[in-house]
């Protein structure tokens, strides 16, 4: 078991490798292989959303994937939503909405907001409230985050930039 | 073990064919297949021991397939549910069992639960079960002999337990498509909206014939037994029941609720009473079935 496996990727549109053990978390191993620490591990069941990423185009808690299944998959993390300095909509209307306390179940929001309002550029707050039921916030509480959705849906839709 | 930060104690496999699978599976001392991980990783990291090998079942193209030949659905065991509830097709042949599916955890894990870890799980309240019983689904399951096929409720034999000998492993599930105007439903009680576990699940399916009576009719209910159950006498109570303003006569509806509460053998936990167990399956046994002849007499 301490032979490791060599992945290969593409992580925010890079193509990434990296070594890993067979039992490791796909979480693990892009916090501590990757480098990349933006998604959290809030609970390692599934429960907390803290750890979302986009994997394949679908959200997923990478707590519950083994780092191997990343062979050749396509991976979006919370890294990838910035343009460089610039901040992704959802990321500033978090900041000015203050959407956010500690902000360790921030990356997930924002992964899963993503995903949202990349399927549904106008969704309702009920639809807000369903697509976000996967993440768990202990501190702030939801109604500033599901405001902070909406405005950003208003923002993207204004800026015809909600991409695929 | 009560929180492993690093890795879990397992080789890794990851096979591109069913010869290559069942190889895999036989070749070591305590090995499992998975698809989603999603009852599997927990379970381990509650200190559940690890098996030395787990199998991927998800390189394998004809378990990640959802396909209609037709005649039949034939779904991948190991196919993700948000491949279900996002095929329109689907949705709209086995709308109920696309609800169920649509029901385990959320976004996050429905990119990864897996029918074939559903039914193996074999929680008595795994939600897509009921709908799987409803519907009459068949599970092809692939070992060292070759395949054979059974029926979906001849899998679970216990809380996580199933009738799959070692070196057994479910490749697809078939559902016949109905040659008649049917429709299915699946109802759960939850504390919760979302991410919660059913006090009480049940799946429905019914089938009507030219005159509009029923001509076959199924029920199952989840978390009220050591295993999902069906309900025979509220069955028999449908049959050729006539309906008078899209519903069966109120007797057989009592009927149905009644043999629903008679077939649970259920727990008392802090979900529910025993007693509140056995109203509540009579309440949802009775809105499954009209569900279900409502979209029936839509289809
Ligand atoms: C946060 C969270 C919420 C959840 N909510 C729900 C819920 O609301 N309702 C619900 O029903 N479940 C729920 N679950 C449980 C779980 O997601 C489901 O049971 C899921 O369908 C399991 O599928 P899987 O592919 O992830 O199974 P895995 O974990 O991969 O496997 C589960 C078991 O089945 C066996 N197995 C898997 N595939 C096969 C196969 N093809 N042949 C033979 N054996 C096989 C494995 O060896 C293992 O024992 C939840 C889980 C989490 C983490
Ligand atoms: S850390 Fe993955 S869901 Fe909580
Ligand atoms: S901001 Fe602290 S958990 Fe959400």
């Amino acid at each position: 078991m301490s032979t490791k496996t060599h992945v290969t990727c593409i992580i925010n549109g890079d193509e990434t490798d990296f070594l890993t053990e067979d039992g490791e978390s796909l979480l693990n191993a892009l916090r501590d292989e990757v480098g990349l620490t933006g998604a959290k591990e809030g609970c390692g069941t599934g429960d907390c959303g803290a750890c979302s990423i986009i994997m394949n185009g679908d959200l997923t808690a990478s707590c519950l994937v083994f780092a191997p299944e990343a062979q050749c998959s396509t991976i979006v993390t919370v890294e990838g939503l910035a343009d460089g300095d610039h901040l992704h909509p959802l990321q500033q209307c978090f900041l000015e909405g203050a959407a956010l306390q500690c902000g360790v179940c921030t990356p997930g929001f924002l992964v899963a907001s993503k995903v949202l309002l990349d399927r549904n550029p106008n969704p309702d707050d009920t639809e807000i409230r369903y697509a976000l039921a996967g993440n768990l916030c202990r501190c702030t509480g939801y109604d500033k985050i599901v405001r902070a959705v909406k405005e950003a849906a208003v923002q993207l839709r204004e800026n015809g930039k909600v991409q695929a | 073990m009560t929180f492993n930060p690093g890795g879990l104690p397992v080789k890794y496999f990851s096979p591109s064919t069913i010869e290559e699978a069942v190889e895999l599976l036989s070749s070591g001392p305590n090995r499992r297949v998975f698809a989603g991980a999603t009852d599997v990783v927990p379970q381990m990291r509650s200190g559940r021991p690890a098996p030395d090998g787990l199998i991927d079942l998800k390189g394998i193209e004809r378990l990640i397939s959802v396909t209609d030949t037709g005649s039949m659905w034939v779904i991948g065991a190991a196919a993700p549910t948000v491949r279900l509830t996002s095929n329109p097709a689907f949705v709209a042949s086995f709308p109920g069992l696309a609800e169920a599916s649509g029901l385990i955890g959320s976004d996050q894990v429905q990119s990864r639960s897996s029918l074939g870890g559903n039914l193996c799980n074999s929680s008595p309240a795994a939600d897509s079960v009921p709908a799987l019983f409803a519907n009459r689904a068949r599970a092809v399951i692939a070992s060292g002999a070759g395949t054979r096929t059974i029926a979906v409720q001849d899998v679970p034999t216990g809380p996580g337990r199933t009738s799959l000998a070692p070196g057994e492993f479910i490749i697809e599930f078939e559902i016949d498509r109905p040659t008649t105007n049917s429709g299915d439903a699946y109802f759960r009680l939850t504390p919760r909206t979302e991410m919660d576990i059913a006090v009480v699940g049940a799946g429905a399916r019914v089938d009507l014939d030219g005159a509009g009576t029923i001509s076959s009719a199924t029920l199952a209910l989840g978390a009220v037994a050591p295993t999902v159950v069906r309900v025979p006498d509220a069955e028999a109570a449908l049959l050729g029941a006539a309906l008078t303003n899209g519903a069966p006569s109120d007797d057989v509806l009592a009927a149905v609720a009644a043999a629903a509460s008679a077939a649970c053998n259920p727990i008392d936990d802090k979900r529910g009473t025993i007693k509140y167990r056995r109203h509540v399956a009579g309440v949802l046994a009775r809105r499954s079935i009209l569900a279900a002849i409502a979209r029936a007499s839509a289809a």
